[in-house]
């Protein structure tokens, strides 16, 4: 058991323990849709989806795999339960939203191999959350990731009008910003004495 | 790149992932633990090794199976054999070294979701016979390691003044801490990025002057 409470797991996983900036999870999207800002928060909002379905099965799962004693089984049934979300976000975006279906391209499924989710899946886990701990640690990790790129596709989108040097141009300048977004994060790193 | 359906093995079969398909260098592959872990070198080197590991082995059985898998369910079938590797890898590690199955943490779960390995399966292994597949994936997996290797060792000399675990610059060393922190990692790789750019647009321009003048 574990008894941080709700808000502390919360702020935690928003600022101090950001899954992109401070843990590293989750890096593809966040460098390869972080282009512009209208393609960056349906990512955002559907990589938080995910993650709140993943993270409600992967609690359940979990209680399953422990009273059969199969452990070892953990990380293929969540890798299995996380594609599955995704199929079902991918199809309701074909469906609904045509348009932001075609403009995330390979990122929507590419949502099934992002870190964030499975990483989230399995530290809930490891630190022994109860259910309303994992939802919300989920709705924090969601919404740290919302923000690290939204805050990415902003300054990305500010950069567009500025002029680089030719060598600097593609992925070196946005690891650049990366480490110094994830630089003012580390400011957060005293809240909640982490 | 070519993608004939020969099966002969060529130098470039294996050395295409070293340098010119670079997964981390080249492709932006992977990038999460190559961030993560290389705060030091041997942390690197570990995650290295045991990410080609994976690589190998599912690039092989896939590569066999290639007939067998139906096509509509290969990217779920792709994932439950990785991630059955990764599970072997993650027992193996925590029996071999607990205090290096600490040091990397959930990176090694986190193997299963690495885009290469299965950007790899999808690409290639599916398509060619086991023995290609096998060079192939041998030289990704030392192009991945040779990348987290030239991170691992900046941030670990910079950041602590050590290599591999020995001290390099004596005690008045004063240890530069951005470069283990998160932050670091983004810099360093952006820095390598910059520095390949570089040598890459010189090369160019000096093939063209030599155009030129050969006129």
């Amino acid at each position: 058991m574990n008894y941080e409470s709700l808000s502390f797991i919360f702020l935690n996983a928003v600022l101090a323990n950001n899954f992109v900036l401070a843990l590293f999870l989750g890096l593809c999207p966040f460098l390869g849709v972080s282009g512009k800002l209208n393609t960056a928060v349906p990512m955002g909002l559907a990589t938080m989806f995910v993650m709140l379905v993943s993270s409600v099965c992967a609690y359940g799962i979990n209680i399953v795999l422990v009273g059969l004693d199969i452990e070892f089984l953990r990380l293929i049934a969540y890798i299995v339960v996380i594609a599955s979300a995704v199929q079902l976000v991918e199809m309701t975006l074909k469906k609904f939203s045509p348009g932001l279906f075609r403009a995330l391209g390979i990122f929507l499924p590419l949502i099934t191999t992002n870190c964030a989710i499975l990483g989230l899946a399995l530290f809930q886990t490891f630190k022994e959350y109860d259910f309303l701990q994992s939802l919300v640690y989920a709705l924090g990790a969601g919404t740290g990731f919302i923000l690290a790129i939204m805050l990415m596709a902003g300054m990305r989108e500010k950069l567009e009008l500025s002029n680089l040097p030719s060598v600097t141009q593609g992925a070196a300048v946005s690891l650049m910003l990366g480490g110094l977004l994830s630089l003012s994060f580390m400011g957060f790193a005293g809240l909640g004495g982490q | 790149m070519a993608r004939k359906q020969n099966n002969e093995i060529t130098w470039d079969t294996f050395s295409e992932g070293l340098w010119r398909e670079n997964p981390v260098f080249a492709m932006l592959l992977g990038m999460c633990p190559v961030l993560a872990v290389t705060n030091s070198a041997i942390n690197a080197l570990a995650m290295g090794v045991a990410t080609t590991f994976v690589l190998l082995a599912s690039g092989i059985l896939i590569s066999l199976l290639r007939r067998q898998i139906p096509k509509q369910v290969r990217i779920a079938t792709y994932i439950v054999i990785i991630a059955t590797f990764v599970t072997i890898v993650d027992y193996s590690i925590q029996a071999i070294s607990l205090d290096l199955y600490n040091a990397l943490g959930a990176f090694i779960q986190l193997i299963v979701v690495n885009c290469m390995i299965l950007g790899r399966a999808e690409a290639y292994a599916s398509k060619n016979r086991p023995l290609k597949a096998f060079v192939n994936a041998l030289g990704m997996g030392a192009g991945f390691t040779f990348a987290l290797l030239c991170l691992g060792v900046v941030r670990e000399v910079l950041g602590a003044g050590k290599l591999f675990g020995f001290d390099l610059f004596g005690p008045q060393f004063e240890p530069w801490v951005v470069m283990v922190l998160p932050a670091g990692g983004f810099i360093v790789l952006g820095a390598w990025l910059l520095l390949f750019e570089w040598f890459k647009q010189r090369k160019a321009q000096s093939e063209s002057e030599a155009v030129v003048e050969a006129r």
